[in-house]
């Protein structure tokens, strides 16, 4: 069941073939060139930091004092293509990083809600070093509920902060999904804006305006070339397996191993999303997203697939299910995805098994295609505004 | 900050006749400063206040459906029974909506709950919260949530969790 395969890197473009081993061993998939060209970076599905994360994506960054040479190497950084901006923990930063200060001088934070948390912390300027590449003095969010009072518009968002290992599950974030800046409404003023920046006096903070050049960045854009988008490359998973070793690879077309190739491009709508269709009804408002680390879909009435008992959040169907969905691009391209989804209790029954290409639950009327969606895949990432061979982002293609 | 809650009337026997109109009503945005979800029906204006929103109010079957377009471009939706009783809140746009305004007296519980859920599950994943008092169901990414939350006591019979959107 868990003998390795390279069935799935046939599909890769040629040119990223030839760069492509299938080094597993056991139980443990690899596909990756591990950094043997400067625009591949080695990710990993693992366990994580604490040693029991399902379905984490992750890989390790360096940040250096900007234009210097005092810089530290991050492990354990969750590669994340639905959201945009490095964060990292501050617990995890031991680099004096410069403090970004508003115009009348005080220091500029953010909150940025996800699923299962929002983070709070410091808005502050890196360099950051992935593979070869480096974007140079962007703004980075450290991660601290306690460096500067957390604002009552992120605790209103009613989830829990996610500011250390154990809530958060991974060193970082390495957002590296369509956008450029994470927040072009935020740089507008009046009603309009979500209000995520704030600066901050001793004991409260205040929304404010935040100009495009000083949020915080996607890396790769800001890279001096190999910046308009990313490809993850995951070798298949069967069942369950150890970890499963891949690639994350920055450009689109713009160097020998980071073409196209067959791969069909969706584009995409304001939201960073496109539209799933399932047993004849069209659900507008999904998307691809390897910080989600299972397939989550609709829900059990829709679906006829139970929850599990104790409402985890995914499902456990007697049996696995094969089943099957068309993803469409507001462009009209249109593929079917095959999928299945197994009992997550008997997944996460072997407590050593880090990657799971079976592992769904429901969402909330969408299709959330995640990690699992990308075991045997290459998967595109185009940002939004740049060029690339097939067009404008922002796009995914596979 | 919600105080507008429970009488232990059991929605689901009463008789659901409400029209099948598809008017439009245009309700002016002065309303009572109350949270929404298990809230009278003019909790909604007050929600629509406070996210400086334009509301529209479309009756349908088994309850009437209020829209708010919130000015930072979010889509809220509640759903008010016909008895007069706001049983579901949905929302989708780029960022989350004031979830403590939206949820009224039940904010506390999700916040709990979705402390819990994040203990008890780690990894990133939509958050789906099912407890006898509140079911609520979060997707998304950072520029993209989509979510619904429901009392399943005053869901009126006959309407299905799916049909809240």
């Amino acid at each position: 069941m868990r003998a390795p395969t390279c069935l799935g890197i046939a599909a890769i473009s040629a040119a990223i073939a030839l760069a492509i081993g299938c080094g597993g061993t056991g139980s443990s998939k690899t596909n990756s060139p591990q950094g043997t060209a400067g625009n591949v970076q080695p990710i990993s599905v693992s366990l994580g930091p604490n040693g029991n994360y399902a379905n984490g994506l992750f890989t390790s960054v360096t940040i250096c004092v900007p234009g210097s040479s005092n810089c530290q190497t991050i492990s354990d950084v969750l590669v994340d293509t639905g959201s945009s901006g490095l964060r990292l923990l501050s617990s995890a930063v031991s680099i004096p990083l410069p403090q970004q200060l508003a115009a009348d001088g005080k220091p500029v934070a953010e909150c940025l809600p996800f699923l299962s948390g929002y983070t709070w912390g410091p808005v502050q300027t890196a360099d950051v070093v992935l593979s070869s590449e480096k974007a140079s003095s962007i703004a980075v969010q450290v991660l601290s509920d306690t460096a500067l009072p957390v604002a009552a518009g992120c605790k209103d968002i009613g989830l829990p902060s996610q500011d250390t290992v154990q809530t958060l599950g991974a060193n970082g974030i390495l957002g590296v999904g369509e956008l450029d800046q994470d927040c072009p409404a935020c740089s507008e003023t009046g009603s309009a804006n979500p209000g995520l920046y704030y600066e901050c006096g001793s004991s409260t903070c205040q929304a404010t305006t935040e100009s495009l050049s000083a949020q915080v960045r996607n890396p790769v854009a800001s890279f001096p070339t190999d910046n308009n988008g990313v490809a993850i490359a995951l070798p298949s998973v069967d069942g369950a397996s150890l970890s499963a070793n891949g690639s994350l690879i920055f450009g689109i077309g713009t160097e020998s191993n980071n073409g196209l190739g067959s791969a069909q491009v969706y584009t995409t709508d304001q939201f960073g999303n496109f539209t799933t269709t399932y047993k004849g009804n069209s659900y507008p408002g999904s998307f691809i997203d390897s910080g989600s680390n299972g397939l989550f879909f609709l829900d059990s009435a829709s679906t006829g697939v139970p929850v599990c008992g104790d409402a985890s959040g995914f499902y456990c169907p007697a049996s696995t299910q094969n089943l099957s969905a068309q993803n469409s691009g507001t462009n009209g391209t249109h593929g079917t995805v095959n999928f299945s989804i197994a009992n997550a209790d008997s997944l996460f029954s072997n407590s050593v098994d880090a990657a799971f290409a079976d592992l769904g639950g429901p969402s909330a009327g969408v299709f959330d295609w995640g990690v699992p969606f990308f075991f045997g895949r290459t998967v595109f990432t185009a940002i939004t505004g740049k060029s690339t061979p097939a067009g404008t982002g922002p796009y995914w293609a596979y | 900050m919600n105080v507008l809650f429970h009488n232990a009337v059991d929605y689901r026997k009463k008789p659901l006749v409400f029209g099948l109109g598809v008017g439009l009503v245009l309700l002016a945005t002065v309303g009572l400063a109350f949270g929404s979800l298990g809230g009278q029906a003019s909790s909604v204006q007050a929600d629509a206040l406070h996210a400086q929103g334009k509301l529209r109010s479309i009756p349908a079957r088994a309850y009437s459906l209020h829209e708010i377009d919130t000015a930072k471009g979010i889509l809220l939706r509640e759903y008010v029974s016909p008895a007069g009783r706001v049983f579901a809140v949905t929302w989708q746009g780029a960022w989350m909506p004031d979830m403590r305004q939206l949820l009224g007296s039940y904010f506390d519980q999700y916040e709990q709950a979705a402390q819990q859920h994040q203990q008890a599950h780690p990894g990133r994943h939509p958050l789906a919260i099912q407890t006898p008092g509140l079911v609520l169901t979060l997707d998304g990414h950072p520029g993209w949530f989509i979510g619904k939350a429901y009392i399943p006591d005053l869901v009126p019979q006959g309407v299905h969790a799916e049909e809240l959107k």
